[in-house]
């Protein structure tokens, strides 16, 4: 089985980290984007089962990706993690009100991630 | 026929019915009696054997004894395997949480170091080691400081979460900053957030063979996070060394680039005299 893994965060770093722990599933492609523009362009030309988005971000934040991901046709089903430094209840709230399915706060651990993703991709 | 005709014999049929189904009962009744009887024999004409032979009853008893003796040996082995099996387990358990977190950190610092190096620009290492801070170790405020030579001070090039003119400019070998870089050694507080700018909770000295580069002072870390971790040391280790170097690798070639650049414009200038 073949997953699709998007990863929208500005930071190098963190996309670097995330792939770094996703790339332990068997079976998983990953496609990056350094900003909620790129995501939005991304998600819209490819399809995808997985999505992991930061929060704050130039050009476009991951509130108003996830917005937007939503009100697109046939994109409710996608799942999407938030990965954020945000760590307050509101930011939290908000995100799950606009679609988000996860909220996870950095600095997050490798096996967090792995485990939110596997519950999505394979269902574990 | 009359209906009191038609009643009296549905009930006499009912009745026959009645007496057959008894008749039936009666007679499996009585072959399970005469079943019984025979069994009754078999035991009764066993029982007299044995009486006869009490001998064989001492030996039927210690063979008895001795297989229950045998199967609570067994039990007790076995009880003593899973136990063993279980402790096992768990000791498998506890080393595959450890040895995942090993991975985890490890992760962490193969790409904290990577990213370290993958530029030559100032910039961005400044901007990686910010990401690093923030992302990895989970800081809301902090500063990378700039050591100066020529007088012997910090100065912060890049912050989060205060503006870059709030943070103090410190002394070498004076105050958390400037004495954690002349040791060099990381300064680690017990507190995980400090209001004053001039004592932060954190100070990481950023050298490279003793000669001091900077430092990062981290004052806040974020809301989620309550404590440093052992990774985090790691971390700190790590961007002193790593940081220090990329650090000084962008300078050099900054100034190898400045260099190349007048020396290409200084040989320009040698070949259009010579070609006036």
């Amino acid at each position: 089985m073949n997953y699709k893994v998007l990863i929208v965060d500005d930071s190098p770093t963190m996309r670097q980290l995330l792939a770094f722990s996703l790339k332990r599933i068997r079976g998983v492609s990953i496609v990056e984007a350094k900003d909620g523009m790129e995501g939005l362009k991304k998600v819209t030309t490819d399809t995808f089962d997985l999505a992991l988005i930061d929060i704050n971000m130039p050009v476009m934040d991951g509130l108003k990706l996830i917005h937007m991901i939503r009100t697109e046709e046939n994109m409710d089903e996608l799942p999407i993690v938030v990965i954020t430094t945000e760590g307050a209840d509101a930011d939290k709230e908000r995100a799950l009100e606009l679609g988000a399915n996860e909220y996870l706060t950095k600095p997050v651990q490798g096996s967090e991630v792995l485990a939110v993703a596997k519950k999505f991709l394979v269902g574990l | 026929m009359s209906t009191d005709d038609q009643g009296i014999f549905h009930k006499g049929e009912e009745f026959q019915k009645l007496f057959d189904r008894a008749s039936e009962f009666t007679r499996d009744l009585m072959e399970a009696n005469q079943q019984l009887r025979s069994k009754l024999l078999e035991v009764q004409s066993k029982q007299n054997e044995a009486a006869q032979n009490p001998s064989d009853w001492d030996a039927l008893r210690t063979d008895l004894t001795h297989k229950i003796h045998n199967l609570e040996e067994e039990k007790t082995d076995a009880l003593e395997r899973l136990r063993e099996a279980e402790e096992e387990n768990r000791h498998f358990a506890e080393r595959y949480v450890e040895i995942e977190e090993e991975n985890n950190n490890l992760a962490n610092l193969y790409v904290a170091s990577f990213q370290l190096h993958a530029t030559l620009d100032s910039e961005e290492v400044l901007q990686t080691i910010q990401e690093i801070v923030i992302n990895l170790v989970g800081a809301e405020v902090f500063a990378v400081y700039d050591f100066k030579e020529a007088n012997r001070s910090l100065k912060a090039v890049a912050s989060e979460g205060r503006e870059l003119e709030a943070f103090p400019d410190f002394v070498l070998g004076q105050g958390i900053v400037g004495a954690s870089l002349e040791a060099g050694e990381t300064f680690c507080g017990e507190n995980a957030y400090s209001d004053d700018l001039a004592e932060p909770v954190v100070s990481i000295p950023l050298c490279v063979q003793d000669k001091p580069l900077g430092a990062i002072a981290i004052y806040k870390l974020l809301e989620q996070k309550e404590q440093f971790t052992t990774l985090d040391h790691e971390l700190f280790s790590l961007l002193g060394g790593h940081a220090a170097t990329a650090i000084l690798a962008s300078r050099l070639y900054t100034q190898s680039e400045r260099k190349a650049n007048t020396m290409q414009g200084f040989l320009g200038l040698l070949t259009e005299r010579g070609a006036s």
